[in-house]
């Protein structure tokens, strides 16, 4: 028919429209994001985990263009096996970001995706890196994705440094909580990662079980 | 283990019947022929230590330095040809700076040392190129894994030391460094008993004039690799000289 659009999961890029966020604590990290993915205005996975492993003590937290940030993690995800192997020991936080931010710089053009990369390793404990548009800095804490926006005055105002990891995972959950309310983009489920020394702690936290603010 | 390798020693894709690449053990008699490197890891560095030869007095001093820097945490010494140690010097000069590009942090001394070794022993596989007639020694200080050293000889092995020398005096100066508790000792103790481990492997008769070059990297550097400082050396060169007289004193009295 003459005028008929096509539906818009059909043309549009699919984004992980998303609320991202990584926070340091004395001996770890926290990761965390929403699961929503858009294509357009329809939501094509309600259920994504945009939390991505690179390593057994490293991770990174996705958003932008779907395909190309899950297409990063994997090219580090397999550069950093070759890397653990040929140096006998386990790579560096500071090592995944670098590779991570040398694929966004190198076809910032092309892509259109910010990976955080977080975790812990045995030099420096833990520690988060944000990668936006190819630059690679250190920071206490990293928010990414549109839904982080919303967030900014809220984590200005509620961070404090030396948090515990139970803080920082509240912190975390009640950002992502926040987010995922006003952004139309962000949604879904939370997942949270958890890594220390000893262990890395995959958690979802279902709709109905986030934290409520006063319009609920 | 001499022997000569009559027909199976032409090139270095030939193996002898006895199973030798004859090829390879002729490049470590080229290093065996050059003067003496030494190194020697303690408690909280690593310090090298090259007799230069002299062979002319019209030779400006510091020229055609045996010691390299590769990266700002790690040092080299070489023994052998010269030239070739050079272009391995580069070669690892560039691993180096690879990685660091690649993964944003110092390279670990192990890895670079696999690597430069690896490359030595793709020289030993083809009979259009020749083995590389040098031996290098790698140190580095990092404040995590300490004080590293790593010897890389023409095979392409690369083998971690306490303490190691190459070059002619090789057996003489690894029998002084045996004596050495390395283990408890400081750089600044260390730098003097290499300089005098040095002056006591120089042969006085056969080669005349010598420079000697001390370098070191380790906590006294914060984890740079440096040529030791001039007052240092001369402390280290005058303890290395008076502790030679003392030796030579107590041989007379004996008499």
């Amino acid at each position: 028919m003459l005028g008929e659009a096509e539906p818009q999961w059909i043309s549009e890029e699919v984004k992980t429209g998303t609320t991202i966020i990584a926070i340091e604590f004395n001996g770890g990290v926290v990761l965390g994001s929403d699961s929503r993915v858009s294509a357009g205005d329809s939501v094509v996975n309600r259920v994504m985990n945009k939390l991505s492993p690179l390593h057994d003590k490293i991770y990174c937290a996705l958003s932008g263009s779907a395909a190309d940030a899950q297409t990063i993690a994997e090219m580090v995800n397999y550069q950093l096996d070759v890397h653990s192997l040929e140096i006998d020991e386990d790579p560096q936080v500071r090592s995944a970001a670098t590779l991570v931010k040398n694929i966004s710089y190198k076809y910032k053009e092309e892509l259109s995706a910010h990976l955080i990369v977080a975790g812990w390793d045995r030099r420096d404990g833990g520690q988060v890196f944000a990668t936006l548009g190819g630059l690679l800095t250190r920071q206490p804490f990293a928010i990414g994705g549109s839904g982080s926006s919303y967030v900014y005055g809220f984590v200005d105002a509620e961070y404090r440094r030396g948090m515990t990891k139970e803080e920082c995972q509240k912190f975390v959950v009640n950002t992502l909580a926040l987010a995922m309310n006003r952004d139309g983009s962000s949604g879904g489920v939370a997942y949270i990662v958890t890594i220390d020394e000893h262990s890395t702690d995959e958690k979802v936290i279902l709709g109905n079980d986030l934290p409520t603010f006063f319009d609920q | 283990m001499s022997s000569i390798g009559t027909g199976y020693d032409l090139s270095a894709s030939t193996f002898s019947p006895d199973g030798r690449v004859f090829q390879v053990e002729y490049a470590i008699k080229a290093v065996e022929n050059s003067s003496t490197a030494i190194g020697i890891r303690c408690k909280d560095g690593v310090v090298f230590g090259v007799e230069k030869l002299i062979l002319s007095k019209l030779y400006e001093e510091g020229s055609n330095k045996r010691i390299f820097n590769i990266d700002r945490h790690v040092g080299m010494a070489v023994a052998g040809l010269l030239a070739d140690a050079r272009s391995l010097a580069e070669v690892a000069r560039e691993e180096a700076s690879n990685f660091r590009s690649n993964y944003g942090h110092d390279i670990p001394l192990k890895h670079l040392s696999d690597r430069v070794a690896m490359y030595v022993h793709a020289y030993t596989l083809y009979s259009a190129v020749r083995p590389f007639g040098c031996s290098f020694i790698l140190g580095s200080y990092d404040k995590d894994d300490g004080p590293q050293l790593y010897m890389v000889d023409p095979s392409g092995i690369s083998y971690g030391y306490w303490g190691c020398a190459i070059g002619k005096a090789k057996q003489a100066a690894k029998t002084e460094i045996e004596k050495l508790q390395m283990k408890d000792m400081t750089c600044r103790e260390l730098v003097k008993e290499v300089a005098k481990i040095i002056y006591i492997v120089h042969d006085e008769v056969k080669d005349k004039a010598f420079e000697l070059e001390l370098s070191w990297v380790g906590e006294v550097t914060n984890g740079r690799h440096e040529f030791v400082p001039k007052d240092v050396k001369e402390e280290a060169e005058k303890y290395a000289k008076d502790s030679l007289e003392e030796e030579d004193d107590s041989d007379e009295d004996n008499m």
